[in-house]
């Protein structure tokens, strides 16, 4: 039997209404304007972008005020916008080796075509407290300087490439799955892998890219390279008949080159994992590649050890913290009639296992 | 695409395809794309063929920057298309969700074919290309000014 009950609704209105004032806070302190939160909030911004799989800093910016700073609620409300949008297409894959770079560097070459571009990085920086931002607004000016030769910054990985020394990638015009309109099949494509991971949650993945360095699963990686840039993106546009600039957006991109003594298919040489993801999010896309290189285990032909990382169903189906969020979180909405059938049945075999004992006492 | 990846170059009225200019504007921040088009001073009879209307398009990458494509996340892209009173008509993408700003794309691309050309290369190309140019020069300069130079010391035990 299922039984309706209704009420509260005069609860909810004021718990929504309370909200408001919380998320407003202290009426003496100026409103948080969404402009504030787009330009100086801009790494919790392309959080929301990537993980709500939008990029729109203002409704990204929108989103976290609204979430009064929870990132997985603001991701939350990016996803349910997103399904209202139509789909216009699909873009031609952006090309990130013409990626405009604020920031480029590998750790594997010392002299690369291009330089090291260190960027606005937080390495290099002592991790103390600065007490200034407290009291005075942050007036600081980046230098310039006359950039050298071309604008033009290979990817570092070619050079290994050159030599034979590393595991090519094929390139076919096959069609990507798209795991927002098809539903995930195992085993997955790596195409949908690298798309579950883009809109992943950062802790999760991060946690499993920390646990292949850790040793749960074989998976030694140098940062090959890792660039955070502008680059176009270009789609054919059906009307006009020729492909077009539609906009620009940041992305960080994470190539790593692992260590690989070959198997039964493939000679010993250097393997690659692979991060994209949208926005500046450094971290994320190297926690990408290194999950990237330990779920292609199979197509190398290496052991499955167990690990979590090696692991695609684990891996692809706990990922999104959206769907994770609404699980865990469900639990505390009303159950009182599954409650209420559990407290019957436990009160039931309470009385069995009672009446049994008192018979065996007899 | 080789038309698409010269867009730094200087570029002189009369020059520009419309690959090029529909790139540029859609690029283009909103605002700056508003304030040129209103100096214009333009008000082209024009019928709306596709009311301006907010979507999404799925941005592709390559798995290791070259190889097979996969989807990365989505975009907001608000397009809109008209038509100009002698028939010409103008389409009209940019990035982003102001309805306003893709409704002056469309009729500035369907200008851009008419003899308004030199005057829309002029008012609104040239201008809007000089702002995504000083852009670019000076993420270089800030990118250039953060580039490592590496010394070697020398140990003294020769």
């Amino acid at each position: 039997m299922y039984v309706a009950v209704k009420g509260g609704e005069k609860a909810i209105d004021n718990a929504h209404r309370w909200l408001g004032e919380m998320r407003r806070g202290d009426r003496r302190v100026p409103q948080l304007e969404t402009a504030q939160i787009s330009e100086q909030m801009t790494l919790a911004v392309s959080r929301v972008m990537a993980e709500g799989s939008l990029y729109d800093a203002e409704l990204a910016a929108l989103a976290i005020k609204q979430a009064r700073g929870d990132l997985i609620e603001a991701i939350f409300l990016i996803r349910a916008y997103r399904t209202t949008l139509p789909r216009f297409g699909y873009t031609s894959p952006i090309e990130t080796a013409r990626m405009r770079c604020r920031r480029r560097v590998s750790a594997t070459f010392k002299d690369v075509p291009g330089g090291q571009i260190l960027g606005p990085t937080f390495d290099y920086t002592h991790r103390l407290l600065d007490f200034k931002l407290l009291a005075e607004s942050e007036d600081e000016q980046a230098e310039e300087a006359i950039p050298q030769d071309s604008a033009d910054v290979p990817h570092v990985l070619g050079l290994l490439d050159r030599d034979g020394l590393i595991q090519k990638e094929h390139r076919t015009d096959e069609e990507p799955v798209d795991i927002t309109r098809e539903p995930l099949e195992m085993p997955a494509s790596r195409a949908a892998r690298l798309q579950v991971l883009a809109r992943g949650d950062e802790g999760f993945i991060l946690g499993l890219g920390y646990s292949t360095q850790r040793g749960y699963a074989r998976n030694h990686a140098f940062v090959g390279e890792l660039r955070i840039g502008l680059v176009d993106v270009e789609m054919e546009i059906p009307e006009l008949g020729f492909a077009i600039s539609l906009g620009v957006i940041e992305v960080t991109e994470c190539e790593t080159v692992n260590q690989f003594i070959g198997s039964k298919t493939e000679p010993p040489q250097f393997t690659r994992g692979y991060g994209l993801v949208l926005g500046q999010q450094e971290r994320k896309s190297i926690a990408v590649a290194l999950v990237d290189r330990a779920l292609r285990w199979k197509e190398l032909g290496e052991d499955f050890l167990g690990a979590a990382a090696q692991d695609e169903e684990f891996v692809l189906y706990h990922a999104d913290n959206i769907q994770a969020t609404g699980f865990v979180e469900h639990i505390k909405l009303p159950h009182y009639v599954d409650f209420q059938s559990e407290l019957e049945l436990v009160r039931m075999i309470r009385k069995d296992a009672e009446a049994a004992r008192e018979k065996a006492d007899d | 695409m080789d038309s698409l990846s010269n867009q730094n170059e200087e570029r002189h009225p009369g020059q520009w395809s419309r690959q090029q200019w529909l790139g540029l504007l859609a690029q283009s921040g909103s605002d700056e794309l508003l304030s040129h088009w209103q100096q214009l001073d333009l008000d082209p009879g024009h019928r709306v063929l596709r009311e301006a209307e907010i979507g999404s398009v799925m941005v592709r990458g390559r798995i290791g920057g070259e190889g097979d494509a996969f989807n990365l996340g989505e975009m907001t892209v608000t397009r809109c298309s008209v038509a100009l009173d002698d028939g010409t008509v103008g389409h009209g993408y940019i990035q982003g969700r102001s309805r306003k700003a893709a409704m002056v794309v469309a009729l500035a691309d369907a200008l851009l074919q008419t003899d308004q050309k030199p005057k829309l290369a002029e008012g609104l190309l040239l201008p809007l290309h000089e702002i995504r140019q000083a852009r670019e020069l000076e993420l270089q300069a800030k990118a250039a000014a953060t580039k490592v130079d590496f010394f070697t010391l020398v140990r003294g035990e020769d």
